[in-house]
């Protein structure tokens, strides 16, 4: 873990604490099989109670302070773990906001918010583990052999044996369980995705019928979860008996081994009695050991998906003058919107979504965009507040290319309302305020009213004030819209899109959203993407984009008079009688 | 109940429960045991199955109880028919491999006494011997044990998880309402997991606990009470200290749960939502928001982790008492000669056991615990299969594949609500003929939606009665109905699958051919070729790589694959443009010539055409006619219709006021 593991660094006094609190545990903890032998061997055997009872409040005193080891041990370990944790997760949030529209769909949100979560929890986990265990399992292995060396090296042979084959048992156990609870989990991976697909999916399900199908699937992958879990459980369920039974091997034969050493006097029954003691707590530590790597491989595959995110560069970002000498950076005054031959596509060996595109937008103009599903409508749009860039051409804004303004001068003055944008918990006035953090309930009345949002704000319970659940569910859809055009009209930006904003809204509101938006103090350049001709047939400029290409440029009378698409639209949606007197 | 906000549960994501965060923690307790057969297994378990979100951890919040735990228990021993024998020489396993547990260190202190001190070298090979075929025997049983209940456990929870997802299928749709999907997912997740790991280990552990405890305490007072009693007195002050540790714990992990929580519900909240913070610069109220939960929780989880932490030192510290006071005053004892014959294999025996009981000592409480859980969450899994299914057909049910179907539909004063108090349909009258396509036409929660789930008896009806072909639905068999009936939902859903999969869920015995076919016909053909893969392309998320637009191509591709008698169309075309609209009109027309269709729209161009259009408003039809004859009414519809071609200039001079 090369780069996370900086994030220990400001820790690094509780890192390094950790592990010697823990070996003071590991040392008193060491110390008692060996005091016992001395009772054994020097107390009993002598009939001495003193000595007995000296190493008896030893033993006892021992404990103690063994005992505030291992607390100062699980103080700074889980000090440094989630100091570590927290850091690590703010790092992320802070790169995930530097991130442009690209990096955010290059990840996908579910699997941010998991990074987010999960993997920094997991690897959070793994280091306090680490800081603990990892110390105090190789420690007490250490520690426990040395002290069998020195009870009887010739007993400690025994060890030569065992302690490799409780190594490769383990060792082949791990490398062959890995994969299989990899397989595991993508096993119930599988399960949970069927069922969730089913419980999102019900009423398709039903239409058309499709239980015996679903339940077929979902057989499958049941049974090929249980197949491979009861394999996986098998598998399990021979190691510890396993390695149970090298430990036990090895205490028999130390046992009889030990037993001729007495007997020839080379060895004392206490010693015996610490030797088989610290037996027990190598072959312990060794299968803890094994454990820990476990946790660690499984800590290694968050650390990647963590270090994924940080690694990756934001793709737009403010341009080198303007970091250097803020007050200089260009500011949009007017608001004045120029395409330059502008050709895009999201992905660099992808067919072009936008070609050669040019068109201005003068200053308080009303430029509409119209097109079939799939012309890049919105990829047009989105160019201007840079949310991508153009791989050929240039957007200029009042003549000065977008991508020489600071990200934050720029979307400073664009409004702009997504197909599907997002309120968020809090009051209706907080979710207004993302436009102006300042503002008072005057302006968001004021913009409420010109979005048409006024009247049914003031119905809900506590008007201005109603707290929104997340992701606003108790507003219908029309409701939402409207809110979403308040609160980028707040901005009072110099250029406002509104991309479908009003697909929910009925038309009479939308025409009121129009004209309100027209008589309103604040004049502001308006990019309005519709379907509907009659959200489109007032605007100053109205572009018809044809799978990526103008297909023309021109107010309603002009195109509806030359523009063969525009007039196949419009047929579309208006019957013959009426297109008399619409 | 407004119709839109139906499908509210299908779209918004269910945050994940955080549960999984409180996990790795809970090892600690038993860190510091010795026991071998305490560390391994549970936990290399615990590894391969953390999606399902683990069982609650140790010394974690407060333990939920089941309400009847006897009752529940015995049903869930009825998941177990079919392994009653693996499970019974599991047991048996379990009491062979407790009792191994038990003599071994009973013949280690046989050895030194009665051999190695006398010097008796062939007694001491015979006792290696003896000691050689109980470990033997130990490790055989713990293998039986382990490989039994591996099957047992998983075909049980199997069995469980088949039984929860066929009940899913049958539950009424009002079911779902009434449930988020985070809910019902918790039953797979949570619930049947807590059930698998307490089989899996938990409920073994805790039989071989007791056994190991009482053995112990008996074989301890056999060998010497006096020094039984020494061993054991460091219990009251281990529940002692475990009772006080807890007590803060629990509350101390609410705490963290709770500010978890909190976190973890705004990085949802922020992440969903990033595009719309990039858009209005706030990335630093985000930072600042965010990082306040995120140091919030840093201050909450220390406390907690820490004492919760702590545990692990201080049985350590308990057990290393034991062990001094077992050593020491058994050496007293000895030298002094008293409390009957303490010998060195006494102490060496007491050494070995004193160890031995306080591991099920510490762990017995989790295990229970997980019992107890495990059981809560059996009974919630029971609540769900013990709801009441979609009414069965009729046994004189008619089944329209049979029999034929003409497409005559009739609704005769239909009154419907989805709650007792709000009535979403009065009175309802129509009837359609065979081949007439109906539009429905109506505000937002006006109750078309209804009328289609009515049906498509995803809904019974309160009063009245539907007809197809002067046939009640109620005596129809369902699955002939729906197969009748094809839907095209306003929530287009998308599986993760490929594009042809996807299209070809309408009719599962569709040649490829034909699949690209009814993409033609939804003109959906062209953009899927654009895709990456084409006709392979898997769609992720359900479908959130393809625009709106786009999903709803493929869901009308899917209805014309299916080749239904009836076709609905809710909202189909609500974000296609509207010349393509044309288009799949045309083709569908040709499709559907003599077939009986309905058609919701809010779009009046997607519906003009229809033979008849029903206007709805608050559950009751207000107007019905063909698009002339409405707009020579100049009512409800005409001041509809005026308004799709109102140009917000005309505004500017008048306030024309449309109803409703």
């Amino acid at each position: 873990m090369v780069k996370i593991s900086r994030y220990l660094k400001p820790y690094w006094a509780y890192v390094l604490m950790a592990p010697l609190f823990m070996a003071l545990e590991v040392y008193m903890d060491l110390l008692q099989p060996n005091l016992m032998a001395d009772i054994v061997d020097n107390g009993i055997a002598n009939g001495d109670m003193n000595y007995v009872l000296t190493r008896l409040l030893i033993m006892l005193s021992i404990a103690l302070v063994g005992m505030v080891g291992g607390i100062g041990c699980v103080y700074t370990s889980t000090v440094a773990a989630l100091g570590f944790g927290t850091d690590i997760r703010s790092d992320l949030f802070r790169k995930i906001q530097t991130f442009s529209f690209s990096n955010l769909d290059r990840f996908q949100t579910s699997s941010l918010i998991t990074r987010l979560t999960n993997d920094v929890t997991q690897l959070q986990n793994v280091v306090a583990m680490s800081l603990a265990m990892m110390i105090r399992s190789p420690l007490l292995c250490i520690g426990s052999i040395i002290m069998t060396i020195r009870i009887s090296p010739s007993l400690a042979s025994v060890l030569l044996i065992a302690l490799p084959l409780t190594i490769i048992g383990t060792a082949v156990i791990i490398r062959k369980g890995f994969p299989l609870f990899r397989q595991v989990q993508s096993k119930i991976d599988r399960v949970n995705t069927i069922m969730r697909e089913n419980l999102a999916g019900v009423r398709l399900v039903k239409a058309f019928l499709r239980k015996d199908f679903e339940e077929n699937r979902f057989k499958n992958a049941n049974e090929e979860l249980r197949d491979i879990a009861i394999t996986a459980g098998r598998l399990m369920s021979i190691g510890m008996p396993l390695l149970m039974l090298i430990t036990n091997l090895a205490t028999v034969t130390v046992l009889w081994l030990g037993g001729i050493h007495v007997q020839n006097g080379s060895l004392q029954i206490g010693e015996l009695i610490a030797f088989i003691n610290y037996l027990v707590r190598i072959m312990m530590s060794l299968v803890m050991i094994a454990f820990i790597l476990t946790a660690f491989s499984r800590g290694k595959v968050s650390a990647d998906r963590i270090r994924e995110v940080l690694m990756e560069e934001p793709d737009i970002v403010d341009p080198a003058e303007s970091r250097n000498n803020p007050s200089q950076e260009p500011k949009i005054t007017r608001g004045q919107v120029v395409f330059e031959n502008v050709t895009f596509s999201y992905s660099p060996t992808g067919e072009p979504v936008l070609k050669n595109i040019s068109f201005t937008a003068e200053p308080g103009e009303t430029v509409a965009i119209i097109g079939e599903t799939g012309s890049g409508k919105t990829t047009l749009v989105s160019l201007i507040p840079r949310l991508y860039d153009p791989q050929e051409g240039r957007v200029l804004i009042d003549g000065v290319d977008v991508r020489e303004y600071s990200l934050y001068n720029l979307r400073k003055e664009i409004g702009m309302v997504m197909q599907n944008s997002l309120l968020f918990s809090g009051s209706i006035l907080d979710n207004l305020r993302w436009g102006d953090p300042d503002a008072d309930l005057e302006k968001a009345v004021e913009v409420a009213t010109i979005a048409q949002a006024h009247q049914f704000i003031m119905k809900t319970p506590n008007g201005y004030d109603t707290d929104l659940s997340q992701g606003g569910v108790n507003l219908s859809g029309g409701q939402k819209q409207r809110l979403n055009i308040a609160r980028a009209l707040m901005k009072r930006p110099k250029i406002l899109i509104l991309d479908d904003a009003t697909s929910a809204v009925d038309m009479v509101t939308e025409a009121k959203i129009q004209r309100a938006l027209r008589q309103w103090s604040h004049k502001c350049t308006t990019f309005i993407i519709a379907q509907r001709i009659s959200s489109v047939m007032d605007a100053d400029k109205i572009i018809v984009l044809d799978r990526g290409r103008i297909a023309g440029i021109g107010i309603h009378e002009e195109l509806l008079a030359s523009n063969p698409l525009y007039q196949d639209i419009y047929r579309s949606q208006v019957g013959k009688e009426e297109r008399a007197h619409a | 109940m407004p119709e839109d906000t139906h499908n509210v549960h299908g779209n918004s994501s269910q945050p994940t429960k955080p549960s999984s965060f409180s996990k790795g923690y809970g090892h600690n307790s038993a860190s510091s045991s010795q026991n071998p057969r305490s560390v391994g297994a549970p936990d290399m378990r615990g590894f391969g199955r953390r999606g399902f979100h683990g069982p609650r951890g140790r010394f974690m919040g407060p333990v939920e109880k089941p309400k009847n735990l006897g009752k529940t228990l015995i049903r869930l021993g009825g998941y177990l028919k079919g392994d009653i024998l693996g499970l019974v020489i599991a047991i048996l396993a379990v009491l062979l491999n407790t009792a191994c547990t038990l003599i071994g260190p009973l013949l280690i202190g046989q050895a030194i006494d009665k051999y190695i001190i006398p010097r008796d070298f062939q007694g001491l090979m015979r006792i290696s011997l003896v000691l050689l075929g109980v470990y033997l025997l130990n490790s055989l049983a713990a293998f039986l044990q382990g490989f039994f209940m591996a099957s047992v456990s998983e075909n049980t929870v199997a069995r469980i998880r088949k039984d929860l997802f066929s009940k899913y299928q049958v539950l009424p749709l009002k079911f779902f309402d009434a449930h988020t999907h985070g809910e019902l997912m918790s039953r797979l997740t949570n619930d049947v997991d807590a059930i698998s790991i307490t089989l899996h280990s938990a409920l073994i552990q805790f039989i071989s606990g007791i056994i190991t405890l009482v053995g112990t305490i008996v074989l301890m007072l056999v060998r010497s009470v006096t020094l039984t009693l020494i061993a054991l007195s460091i219990v009251p002050l281990m529940f002692l200290l475990t009772q006080l540790i807890t007590k803060h714990t629990s509350r101390l992990f609410m705490e963290q749960q709770q500010t978890l929580g909190e976190l973890n519900g705004k990085i949802e909240e922020i992440i969903s939502g990033q595009k719309v913070v990039k858009l209005f610069c706030r990335e630093q109220q985000a930072i600042a928001d965010f990082e306040e939960s995120n140091q919030k929780l840093k201050k909450t989880a220390l406390k907690a982790q820490v004492l919760s932490r702590i545990m692990g030192p201080t049985m350590n510290m308990l057990n290393n008492l034991g062990f001094a006071l077992v050593a020491g005053i058994g050496g007293l004892l000895a030298v002094k000669n008293i409390g009957g014959a303490v010998t060195v294999g006494t102490i060496s025996v007491f050494l070995n056991y004193s160890r031995q009981f306080t591991r099920p000592l510490n762990e017995m409480a989790n295990q229970y615990n997980m019992v107890l859980s495990a059981a809560a969450g059996a009974e919630r899994v029971f609540q769900v299969l013990d709801q009441e299914s979609e009414p069965a057909d009729a046994p004189d049910a008619v089944d329209l594949r049979e029999t034929g179907i003409k497409g005559h539909v009739e609704f005769e004063n239909v009154s419907f609500a989805y709650d007792d108090e709000n009535i979403v349909l009065k009175d309802f009258s129509l009837e359609v003929k065979p081949g007439q396509t109906v539009a429905l036409v109506g505000e937002t929660g006006a109750g078309k939606t209804t009328i289609i789930n009515l049906l498509m008896r995803f809904y019974d009806v309160k009063e009245g009665s539907i007809r197809i072909d002067g046939i009640d639905i109620r005596k129809i068999k369902r699955a002939s109905l729906r197969s009748c009936l094809g839907i095209v939902l306003q929530d287009t859903y998308l599986f993760n699958a490929t594009v042809r999969e996807n299209i070809r869920y309408g009719r599962l015995d569709a040649t490829d051919e034909e699949v690209e076919q009814a993409a033609k016909i939804a003109h959906a053909h062209d953009f899927i070729m654009r895709l990456p893969q084409g006709y392979d392309t898997v769609l992720s998320d359900d479908g959130s790589n393809l625009s709106h637009g786009q999903r709803q191509l493929l869901a009308i591709a899917r209805a014309v694959l299916a080749d239904p008698a009836i076709l609905i169309l809710d909202e189909a075309t609500s974000s296609v443009d509207t010349r393509t609209e044309v288009y799949i009109q045309k083709a569908m027309r040709n499709l559907m010539k003599g077939r009986t269709s309905f058609v919701i729209a809010h779009r009046l161009s997607t519906i003009k055409d229809a033979d008849l259009i029903v206007v709805i408003d608050k559950g009751r039809m207000v107007e019905k006619g063909t698009h002339h004859e409405l707009l020579k009414r100049k009512g409800v519809y005409y001041n509809l219709y005026q308004s799709q071609f109102v140009r917000s200039r005309q505004l500017d001079n008048r306030d024309i006021e449309v109803a409703p």
